[in-house]
């Protein structure tokens, strides 16, 4: 497979991840939001855009920015934004993938243009944001039934799952370092109890752990099910497993000897998520732990493109 | 049968069909249905109103959902436009194409010669058969090919040349495109939709095949390859990207050769041999398909502000260690001031007559002839020699004062850069317009292969100039297409 396809089916796939996530995570706020707190609204989004690791400049104003989260193509960190450069790499691999993968990016393009149309702030934002998320949970599902498991598929699972586990870790370790919970982390936080609640279903998480430890929502074992969770799609661990499968899958079918290093990178974090315990974390600083999770995916991150896409002519004509 | 040279009186859809000057596919002058039309106009009778709209929606619909576009320069919004396809055939009866065929492998077999010649000795420029100055002054002319030595001497390997049928109903050519012409995919998608939309009459009628194009096509460029992978060629196809106006086409075709779609960032030269960037390490590329222009194909060698193509890739080709189809240079051959010499250079080369004549062509760097034109141009057409897609011409009969004006300072300014040629009257089809069947001009470009062996695939892309009267078929300019049946 040429390095440039590769490099796109992976863009592609994150953007959507990246989309899919930045509007289920203001979907849950905007809910929040209905519900009468004694915190301003101000207050919500400047948690907001720490969840989703967005800065504020100065002099900006905040409400200002969590809206343009949705509709300004401008803004890198928009759902707009996303949503038109996932279909724009789309176009220009449209060959490689399934002409109904590409006829469900290029609708959902223009469900976009057309909400952009009208001020969804006055109106009715969670049609738009569910819309999004269908959007794309359709996009996945022909993704896996249309295409061939094959080298871009993987690929196609590697960008999803990469930008999963980054954008996890940033919410998790955002919303944790918000609600202090450094007293004891096993006592459920009356209080705040909407707003863990909100962080569950930001992940998709909620009735799942539920099913897992009831709807007691005790800091500790939410941390534990988003973070160490074997089976849950939305937790960290399942994602960089995800991660390590597609890269092992890929340096099979392409048949390089170079893919070492990135999956040394892979393997490390994998089993460092597979052996932790939630306590050992707790009490050895959660933020610092979500930091290393982080740093480690762009470590692979680049390792990948030096790998398979941007590798150097001579490195290459050696193996 | 019908009233000659006006309105006849058929029954719809055949009702409003005009006859004019020009040549008519279809009706003899007489108003009779020439007899390989016969079992379209039957049909075309038989159908109910609302069959034959249903049919051309149907078939619409098939190029929308395949996204069969082009793209249209110069403007911002919506450059992807859906190629406008009329529904009725243009039938050729297999005589017609008999001659068609031995004409373009004359033309192409000369061409080739004439290319391999000026490249090499310049035998028919010391014989002064065509003039130095025109070649030296042609700005598609490499001087860096000199004394290289191209695979089988195909320079040109494919080729699409436009042919048009005067009102006398000789096939005369329009001109040569020996650089990278286009438009083939559109032939062949028509073809997959005119089977699905008129499975009836395209049995009853007998249409030869076209579907082998492609791997023809992918047969000649595996003729090209060089020795030391002639057995099992790695082909490629070069396109500009997602933002050129054929990219559809480089896609279908690459999909349907089942070759490698890429584009110059893709390649790589190292020691002057090209490699493909694969996500498992570099693989040797043999033979390059490319469809980018001779100025972007290597920043080093030709153009340097250009990021399309590849930097090295011309050492690499002069080193033999790939081919290019087509070659470099061949420009210079549909030059359209060089046009003029075709007849000359397949008499000087082969020793024969041209088997499909030129149009008549004025020079404009000849006195006499340029004081003609500029003194006539209301009756010209006048075209830029290096131009093509419509682009830079004037149609004098069309033309506003202000327009000629302006052509004549032209050619006065830059006389190398101008031909013009009489306007001629391109032979009607019948089209399906607004549910009617209407007479509309027409050309005809069949794609010629050139490798090992000559092929020929029988018809071609029919262009239609949409718009009532007028003379104009490129895309670029409201023009459309159709399905051509030659039939057996």
């Amino acid at each position: 497979m040429l390095s440039r396809v590769a490099d796109n089916l992976y863009w592609m796939s994150r953007y959507l991840e990246r989309a899919e996530h930045i509007a289920r995570v203001m979907e849950v706020q905007y809910n929040l939001m209905l519900e009468a707190t004694a915190e301003s609204e101000e207050e919500r989004w400047r948690r907001v855009l720490r969840t989703l690791g967005v800065r504020v400049k100065e002099g900006e104003s905040v409400v200002e920015v969590a809206h343009s989260l949705t509709s300004d193509p401008d803004s890198p960190t928009s759902i707009v934004h996303c949503v038109m450069s996932a279909r724009e790499i789309a176009r220009q691999v449209r060959e490689q993938i399934s002409s109904e993968m590409w006829e469900q990016i290029n609708r959902l393009f223009h469900a976009i243009r057309r909400a952009d149309r009208v001020d969804l702030w006055q109106s009715d934002p969670l049609d738009f944001f569910q819309s999004i998320c269908e959007g794309s949970y359709l996009f996945q599902g022909i993704t896996d039934s249309k295409m061939t498991h094959g080298e871009g598929w993987h690929f196609i699972q590697l960008g999803r799952y990469m930008e999963r586990a980054s954008t996890l870790s940033t919410l998790i370790d955002a919303h944790y370092s918000e609600f202090d919970v450094a007293l004891d982390p096993s006592v459920e936080s009356d209080g705040d109890h909407l707003e863990w609640v909100g962080l569950l279903k930001s992940c998709t998480a909620f009735e799942a752990y539920c099913k897992v430890y009831s709807a007691e929502t005790r800091p500790d074992r939410i941390g534990e099910f988003l973070i160490l969770s074997p089976n849950f799609p939305h937790s960290i661990r399942f994602s960089v497993d995800a991660v390590e499968t597609a890269l092992r899958a890929i340096s099979g079918l392409s048949s390089g000897k170079r893919s070492s290093r990135i999956e040394r990178i892979t393997g490390r974090l994998r089993a460092m998520l597979s052996f932790s315990q939630i306590d050992e974390i707790m009490a050895a600083g959660l933020h610092s732990y979500l930091q290393n999770v982080l740093k480690q995916c762009a470590d692979a991150h680049s390792a990948l493109h030096q790998v398979y896409i941007t590798y150097a002519i001579e490195a290459a004509l050696e193996a | 049968m019908a009233s000659v040279a006006g309105r006849r009186t058929d029954p719809f859809p055949l009702n409003d069909y005009e006859l004019r000057e020009a040549y008519d596919e279809m009706l003899t002058p007489s108003g009779e249905v020439r007899s390989h039309y016969q079992f379209l106009q039957e049909a075309l009778l038989e159908l109910p109103e609302a069959e034959l709209r249903k049919r051309k929606q149907a078939a619409d619909l098939s190029f929308l959902h395949q996204g069969i576009t082009f793209t249209v320069y110069g403007r911002e919004e919506g450059t992807e436009k859906i190629f406008p396809n009329d529904l009725l055939p243009r039938i050729l009866t297999d005589q017609e194409w008999q001659k068609i065929e031995r004409g373009l492998s004359q033309r192409i077999l000369a061409l080739n010669l004439f290319l391999k010649d000026i490249y090499h000795e310049g035998k028919i420029l010391n014989d002064g058969v065509v003039p130095r100055e025109l070649i030296y002054t042609c700005k598609h002319f490499r001087r860096q090919m000199r004394g290289f030595q191209v695979r089988r001497d195909a320079y040109v390997a494919v080729a699409g040349t436009d042919l048009i049928r005067q009102p006398s109903g000789e096939f005369v050519v329009l001109e040569d495109n020996l650089r990278v012409p286009s438009g083939v995919s559109y032939m062949l998608v028509s073809r997959q939709v005119m089977k699905r939309t008129f499975p009836v009459l395209f049995r009853r009628c007998g249409v030869q095949p076209i579907e082998h194009y492609a791997q023809a096509l992918l047969a000649t460029l595996r003729s090209l390859a060089p020795e030391h992978a002639a057995g099992d060629p790695t082909i490629v196809l070069l396109s500009p990207g997602v933002y050129n106006s054929a990219y559809f086409e480089h896609a279908f075709l690459a999909r349907q050769m089942g070759i490698e779609l890429v584009e110059g960032r893709d390649l790589v030269v190292h020691d002057n041999c090209v490699y493909m960037r694969n996500t498992g390490g570099l693989t040797r590329v043999d033979v390059i398909y490319r469809r980018i222009d001779d100025d972007f194909c290597d920043p080093l060698a030709f153009r340097h502000d250009t990021i399309l193509g590849v930097p090295g890739l011309f050492n690499a080709y002069r080193a033999g260690n790939v081919s290019l189809g087509n070659a470099l240079g061949t420009g210079v051959a549909d030059d359209k001031a060089v046009y003029a010499y075709v007849p000359k250079i397949i008499k000087y080369y082969l020793g024969e007559d041209a088997i499909i004549d030129n149009v008549q062509t004025f020079i404009m760097t000849d006195p006499k002839e340029r004081q003609h034109v500029i003194d006539n141009i209301g009756e010209y057409v006048v075209k830029a020699v290096g131009e093509s897609g419509g682009y830079g011409m004037l149609i004098g009969p069309h033309s506003s004062d202000d327009q000629r004006d302006e052509f004549r300072r032209r050619i006065e300014a830059d006389p190398r850069n101008y031909i013009a040629q009489p306007t001629i009257q391109l032979s009607t089809a019948p089209c399906l317009i607004d549910g009617r069947v209407q007479p509309r001009h027409v050309d005809l470009r069949p794609y010629i292969l050139f490798g090992e062996k000559t092929t020929i695939v029988p018809g071609g892309l029919t262009r239609v100039a949409l718009t009532r009267g007028s003379l104009v078929v490129n895309s670029s300019q409201g023009g459309g297409s159709k399905d051509t049946w030659v039939l057996h």
